[in-house]
């Protein structure tokens, strides 16, 4: 056992989700080789690793959102509180109400800046409006938007700017109360200072959420997480603390990576 | 910008075209119009016709072709777009169904509309309607199996059938995939993103696509030749079973079957103008619907 490894292990006061031999293919092509991995609850892991590497591909299988395309397969297990969210008879969508997902590109639905936080609970058959009106406020609030909306609840989220776009997903993504969020690059097609109000909403979440979180950008990875995992060709070549993985990479992949000379 | 003597030739013929075009379109209405219009008066509109056809109005006409394209459009847009959501959102783009169901589509677009109404006079009455006349009735005289307003609406609603598809299908594509993920990403099962996130986005694209199919099926006239449309029939049709009359049939009748075809000229002039009237304000509306959706997308 390497070093960072048992500091990981020492970490780890509780395991939220555990992928164990998971294998992704894009038909006959393999995406994601043989990744054994585990998600600290109530933390941040970064996955990091250059371009076509597959650690987009892993992150969509924590929710099954890779169900989606007809030529995905996934193989191994994936564990959400011990459960296998592959097994016979797991509705994915009930994975989906816990393990929420923020995509690269802002995508708010064409309606009002209310009704998009209040699609998921709406969906869900909630049907109180004092509910969802608080509920509304609370995961705009919760995302650090709420003071710039809170006036304009009724207008189209479609006015609102990029960053404050990626922050309403965010907001309507916490709106159903998941466990776990998982963001795909959330921040880069953000301006600086939009990223740095992402960044910074990333850290108070932590203490509630579980949060995995892909990135490109190395200085952010090292910001905002707890843990780093580095993917290269489709295999996960190292994981560790995020302090350890930036200091005392203990492979040669990782160091190189990390400093800049691929990907 | 430097002028090559290419570019101006294809500007002088692409000019000529559309002038011909216009041209072409311009004596067409404006014949319609200056023939057709004198003869439309209030008692034209709402009379029905004498027995000679020429004189008295075309109501049953215009009630027919109504009636008519509601009943089409009932009974095929439903079909046409559930077809079009089964392809787009539910089908995996390798499946066998789906793929025998767009070349089925692609092949019905393609067949010319007197088939239709052969195909209608084969299978809606002589099979259905006379199946069901043999099973219920002992009356050697068809109740079901024969022409009626039910059987020129169903032949028409085959007819339409492949453009509510294709356009309804190319509007739900427009949606894009991203809108879809976030809805699935929240928990939103399948039927409920088609439903609340697809649908909606998608409406306007649908809703044009579905206008300018039935103005097309209104006006046709081949297909319902043998299978309702009737030839001079001074009352209104009060049950599916009955036969109709159409607009455009009977704008053919006149011309063709009138026993003075000269005398019936202006009449025929003003049917034509009250028929193109009403599929031109559908495809008004169309235009509209599109414009409209297309700001609502705006911010």
């Amino acid at each position: 056992m390497s070093e960072s490894q048992k500091a990981v292990a020492e970490a780890r006061n509780d395991v939220k989700m555990e992928t164990r031999n998971v294998n992704i293919f894009y038909g006959a092509n393999q995406a994601i080789r043989d990744v054994d991995l585990d998600i600290t609850d109530r933390s941040v892991t970064a996955l990091i690793g250059p371009s076509g590497c597959g650690k987009s591909t892993y992150l969509r299988a924590l929710n099954r959102m890779n169900d989606t395309i007809h030529s995905c397969r996934v193989e191994g297990r994936i564990l959400l509180d011990g459960e296998n969210i592959y097994d016979r008879g797991v509705d994915p969508v009930e994975v989906r109400r816990r393990v929420g997902m923020v995509f690269q590109k802002s995508n708010p639905f064409p309606k009002s800046i209310f009704d998009n936080v209040a699609f998921g609970l709406r969906i869900g058959g909630e049907k109180d409006k004092d509910v969802i009106a608080q509920r509304v406020e609370e995961s705009l609030k919760g995302a650090a938007l709420w003071d710039e909306v809170k006036d304009r609840l009724q207008s189209s989220a479609l006015g609102l700017s990029g960053g404050q776009q990626q922050r309403l997903c965010i907001a309507r993504c916490l709106a159903v109360w998941p466990e776990v969020i998982l963001m795909d690059e959330p921040a880069s097609a953000l301006d600086p200072l939009a990223t740095a109000k992402i960044e910074e909403l990333i850290r108070e979440l932590r203490e509630r959420y579980t949060i995995v979180i892909v990135t490109h950008s190395m200085q952010q990875a090292a910001r905002v997480s707890d843990f780093t995992a580095f993917f290269y060709m489709g295999e996960l070549v190292e994981y560790g603390k995020t302090d350890m993985m930036f200091t005392r990479p203990t492979k040669k992949r990782t160091e190189e990576y990390i400093s800049g000379r691929f990907g | 910008m430097r002028h090559t003597k290419q570019d101006w030739l294809l500007a002088g013929l692409t000019g000529v075209s559309l002038a011909v075009i216009l041209l072409l379109l311009a004596v067409l209405l404006g014949q319609i119009f200056w023939h057709g219009a004198p003869v439309i008066s209030a008692q034209f509109l709402t009379e029905s016709p004498g027995a000679d056809m020429i004189s008295g109005g075309i109501w049953p006409a215009i009630y027919g072709t109504v009636f008519m394209t509601l009943l089409m459009t009932i009974a095929g847009v439903p079909v046409g777009i559930a077809t079009a959501i089964f392809l787009s959102e539910y089908a995996s783009p390798r499946s066998r169904i789906a793929k025998a169901v767009r070349i089925a589509v692609n092949n019905l677009a393609g067949v010319p509309s007197i088939v239709f109404g052969l195909f209608g006079l084969g299978f809606f009455i002589i099979f259905v309607g006379g199946g069901v006349d043999a099973l219920l009735y002992d009356d050697p005289r068809p109740v079901w199996g024969k022409p009626s307003i039910l059987w020129a609406s169903l032949t028409l609603a085959v007819l339409t059938l492949p453009v509510v598809i294709v356009t309804t299908e190319e509007a739900l594509r427009t949606v894009p995939r991203e809108l879809r993920d976030a809805s699935l990403a929240l928990g939103a099962t399948r039927f409920q993103t088609v439903y609340k996130i697809v649908l909606p986005n998608a409406k306007g694209g649908i809703l044009t696509g579905v206008i300018l199919a039935v103005s097309r099926g209104a006006g046709e006239v081949s297909p319902i030749i043998f299978c309702g449309a009737a030839n001079f029939l001074p009352y209104l049709p009060t049950d599916l079973r009955d036969m109709f009359m159409h607009l455009g049939y009977h704008v053919y009748a006149l011309a063709t079957q009138s026993p003075n075809v000269d005398a019936a000229r202006p009449t025929l002039f003003g049917t034509v103008l009250v028929l193109l009237v009403l599929t031109f304000s559908l495809n008004l509306l169309a235009v509209i619907i599109r414009s409209r959706s297309r700001a609502a997308l705006r911010p």
